[in-house]
């Protein structure tokens, strides 16, 4: 027996050892599911999609648009959660001369217009205000469900704004602008009233970085198709309808992204690599400083797809005893009620530390020693000429 | 002068034509329905007359009647709320044969294209300019010039550019462009800039006031190049004519230029296929457009295709001028100033000078005579020679024409004798103090009239304000009295025309004897009136009674006694 109990004194070791080491490892493979399940930490995906200049020769806008509107369609995120805004109708617009398309390669190789596009704001309804409306929620209650935007603080939204712009302002229908403190002021209304999790903001303009400058919100991951100061230029002119077709940036974000599928695992930071300056002309930008997690762990479809998490479950709920349960535990709480927790957010960011902000400039002034004996050297100059008898009554 | 100057050979000739009973020549109306009916274009026709006020010796026209025929391409997905027109104007001396052949092939391309916004017109009117004012007047719904045509069958929407095209062979070696409209109006730049592209696109030689581009800016070469270009375009905005079907319509704020075909001797020549093609461009670039055509300048001077003047910098030069006659009305008026005080207290000494009623009042009506005496030789200048045309015919053997022209050299002549008669009406108390008035009364009147002729037609007022605004600073009834008279005469308006005229030619590289040039200038005479009545240029209307009789108070105050 002492000899059974002894051999299995290191057997049992080795045992508990290995179990151990198996437990180990499966509880590190279930917080590995865990940790992947929970990683972005969004259940839904919505898309806001704007462009935001009219006329003829702006076609490429509204193919801008509807390039990132058909990927995004195609990843999976469903026209209910797709706010469209065109600002000008070129399918058929009398100047097209194929009617009915919109096509974004030359030689008519790809219509982004197809069959089932859905506009939700058109034309002359693509304004400021309805656009800021459709970000903050602040929408009459007449608005029709699919001109509204019905995130919750699990929605990853992607935002994508095209037309024209300069140093800190969005042009709107050639009437009006919105300007990047306006943009900013509208994403902090929605990070406080709880209307994102994760916000990506793209905009293809001329100038579009000044655009996310101004951004104070957390949680928001901007890219911008050039620097202030520089120009996003047109790709090509076609000869047959006889304007240009695509910006260069979405052209090459549209080429970027027709090789994403919903199983990709793509992260961001492949898509600040699209489009170098030998190919865009304009340098690209982005903004992750207020972003919490590493680019590199943002996978594409967290934002351009809409991937849904499954969680399994094993346990059972009986809802027929449901509410004696809610009762219950209902009493229970009131009952642990006393000590109060004063109530909070979860998870309330510090956000001037998440913002790092540049130290302000301040204004040069002379040192106050040279103030001094520049006074000094008046005074004694006043008094030289005047004579010296009156400097004994100051001093 | 022409063919109808001699009476006899008029008479003649009218009695052949009634025996004929048919037009010397006329538009093949039926034809061009049909062939435009068979593109698939709308079709309509409308018919004008009116009857000029005297025989039109360039033109041989005297009453005249036609027919202007238009199709319409519908935009197929558009509301016809806009349009642009493609015109050709034939008449009798028809350099424009060939136009009409690319117009039609035009219509007939344009056809089948589906990306039409707006209705295009294919208009080709008769008579030339008078055809297009008979369609434009019709078109636009109003009575400018008298013109009686019938009202238009088919109507298209706001008219946003038109093309003129002349076209005299079916080979060209270079396009020129005329952008110079009546009264000297221009079109918007972007529209010259839009034919300079497909010049320089389809590789075809494009011309500006008949001169090629200068090539070489760095050198002496191409600014003087520029400069002759340039003054080229100042005589002809000067002249207040339209040269060309689209002078008429930018009465009506409508866009328009003129392309003329030109074959000279070069060795490379371009067949209608290119003007084609570089015409379908325009079109459809303009069919483009949202708005009407606004960004870009509309006072200009050109001393290149390529190049321009814009307003703000040469509208100084014109205000300097005019400061010059300020300045010299200001010297005038504090002298005239002094000289009262000098006349209330001959003592002299400082002391609050009383305004002097009795001496001023008589100046002042020592004034209005002159005044309304100049004014009323303007007056004559202006409705004279028409009026009194049939009476001159019966007693002169002139033409009416003749009449016209040398009525108008009569009275202009007459009021050089006018100083001489005026004294009788202007009592002489304070003669000094008279023509320092009247003169500084005409100086502020001369700087009004400039300042508003330089307003609307740069080129006109400019070109006046250097003729005449150093002869009337100077003048005055003392001094080198034969040298100011010879300065005041050369500069009057009748010689400013002639010199221009000589200028013109000149700068042309065509230059003309005197013989030549009184003959070009007494047709250019007859035309300025003729415009003025058809068209409602203001040419003539301008000098003849507005500077001329301030030309006069300028010659009364040189011959004051």
């Amino acid at each position: 027996m002492a000899v059974t109990y002894c051999l299995s004194r290191p057997a049992t070791a080795l045992v508990a050892v290995l179990l151990l080491s198996f437990g180990s490892v499966a509880a590190s493979h279930i917080e590995d599911q865990a940790e992947q399940l929970f990683r972005s930490g969004h259940t839904n995906n919505w898309a806001v999609l704007v462009c935001t200049s009219r006329f003829w020769f702006n076609y490429r806008h509204v193919a801008n648009t509807l390039s990132v509107y058909r990927s995004v369609k195609r990843l999976g995120i469903p026209d209910s959660h797709i706010v469209l805004m065109l600002a000008d109708d070129m399918a058929c617009n009398p100047r097209n001369p194929k009617p009915a398309t919109v096509f974004s390669h030359k030689n008519m190789e790809l219509n982004v217009y197809g069959d089932d596009v859905e506009v939700d704001y058109r034309s002359y309804e693509v304004t400021v205000e309805n656009f800021l409306r459709v970000l903050t929620g602040r929408i009459p209650p007449s608005t029709p469900r699919s001109k509204r935007l019905l995130s919750d603080d699990r929605s990853n939204i992607l935002i994508y704004m095209t037309g024209h712009g300069g140093n800190g302002f969005l042009k709107f229908q050639d009437s009006e602008e919105i300007t990047n403190i306006e943009l900013a002021d509208a994403f902090e209304q929605m990070w406080q009233k709880r209307r994102y999790n994760e916000l990506l903001f793209i905009i293809d303009t001329c100038q579009g970085a000044s655009m996310y400058e101004r951004f104070y919100s957390p949680n928001i991951m901007a890219l911008a198709s050039s620097q202030v100061g520089e120009d996003s230029l047109s790709h090509q002119p076609d000869p047959a309808i006889g304007v240009h077709l695509m910006d260069r940036y979405t052209f090459y974000v549209l080429e970027f992204l027709e090789e994403i599928n919903p199983a990709s695992q793509t992260n961001m930071n492949d898509l600040f690599q699209v489009c170098p300056k030998s190919l865009c002309v304009s340098t690209p930008g982005h903004r992750t400083d207020l972003f919490q997690r590493d680019p590199k762990n943002v996978l594409i479809t967290d934002f351009f797809g809409s991937v849904r998490k499954v969680e399994i479950t094993t346990e059972t709920i009986n809802l027929q005893q449901g509410s004696e349960i809610m009762e219950s535990s209902y009493k229970e709480d009131q009952m642990d009620e006393e000590p109060v927790e004063p109530l909070k957010y979860a998870e309330q960011l510090p956000v001037a530390q998440i913002i790092h902000q540049k130290p302000k400039l301040k204004d040069w002034h002379p040192p106050g020693g040279f103030i001094l004996g520049l006074w000094a050297l008046i005074i004694m100059v006043f008094f030289k000429t005047y004579g010296i008898k009156h400097m004994k009554f100051i001093f | 002068m022409g063919l109808l100057s001699d009476p006899v050979r008029r008479r003649a000739l009218a009695r052949l034509v009634l025996r004929l009973n048919a037009p010397l020549w006329a538009l093949p109306v039926a034809w061009l329905e049909r062939t435009m009916r068979s593109v698939g274009l709308e079709v309509y026709t409308q018919s004008f007359s009116r009857k000029l006020p005297f025989p039109d010796e360039t033109h041989e026209r005297y009453m005249v009647s036609g027919t202007n025929v238009y199709g319409i391409l519908r935009a197929p997905r558009a509301a016809s709320t806009e349009s642009l027109v493609l015109t050709v104007p034939c008449g009798s001396d028809s350099t424009n044969s060939q136009a009409v052949g690319l117009l039609l092939a035009l219509a007939a391309h344009f056809r089948g294209q589906i990306y039409w916004a707006k209705d295009i017109i294919f208009l080709v009117t008769e008579h030339d300019l008078l055809g297009t004012e008979a369609w434009l007047e019709a078109y636009h719904d109003v009575n400018v010039t008298g013109m009686q045509s019938s009202p238009l069958q088919g109507r298209a929407g706001a008219i946003q550019a038109a093309v003129a095209l002349e076209l005299s062979s079916d080979v060209v070696t270079s396009l020129d462009v005329a952008v110079e409209g009546l009264n000297g109006q221009l079109p918007n730049l972007d529209l010259l800039n839009l034919f300079q592209t497909f010049c320089q696109k389809g590789g075809l030689l494009c011309t500006l006031q008949g001169k090629l581009q200068p090539q070489d800016w760095t050198s002496l070469d191409g600014p003087l190049q520029g400069l002759q270009t340039l003054l080229l375009m100042v005589l002809r905005q000067a002249s207040g004519r339209p040269h060309g079907s689209h002078g008429l319509f930018l009465r009506y704020r409508v866009e328009a230029l003129t392309l003329r075909g030109i074959n000279s001797f070069r060795q490379y020549k371009y067949d209608l296929v290119a003007v084609g093609k570089a015409l379908e461009g325009m079109f459809r670039k303009l069919n483009h457009l949202l708005e009407r055509l606004h960004q870009s300048f509309f006072l200009y001077l050109l001393p290149a295709l390529s190049r321009f003047v814009s307003i703000g910098l040469y509208m100084p030069a014109a205000g300097f001028l005019l400061l010059v006659l300020g300045l010299k009305a200001l010297e005038l008026w504090m002298q005239l100033h002094e000289a009262e005080v000098g006349l209330e207290e001959p003592g002299g000494g400082p002391g609050p000078s009383v305004p002097l009623p009795p001496s001023q009042g008589v100046g002042l009506a020592s004034l209005v005579a002159p005044l309304l005496i100049s004014q009323a030789m303007g007056l004559a200048l202006y409705v004279l020679p028409v009026l009194g045309q049939h009476v001159a015919t019966q007693h002169f053997p002139v033409a009416e024409a003749e009449a016209v022209v040398l009525t108008l050299l009569a009275i202009y002549a007459a009021g050089l004798a006018l100083p001489h008669n005026t004294h009788r009406v202007v009592s002489t108390q304070a003669p000094d103090r008279g023509w320092m008035a009247l003169k500084l009364v005409a100086l502020i009147y001369l700087a009004l009239q400039l300042g508003c002729i330089a307003l609307t037609n740069f080129s006109l007022g400019f070109l006046l304000a250097t003729t005449m605004v150093p002869a009337a600073a100077l003048a005055k009834p003392h001094g080198p009295r034969t040298l100011y008279a010879a300065l005041l005469v050369l500069t009057s308006p009748a010689a400013t025309l002639l010199g221009s005229l000589f200028l013109w030619r000149e700068l042309q590289e065509a230059p003309l004897s005197l013989a030549e040039g009184w003959q070009l200038f007494l047709a250019a005479l007859a035309q300025g009136v003729l415009e003025h009545h058809t068209y409602g240029a203001l040419l003539f209307p301008l000098l003849s009674l507005g500077l001329y009789p301030c030309w006069l108070l300028f010659w009364n105050v040189l011959f004051w006694k």
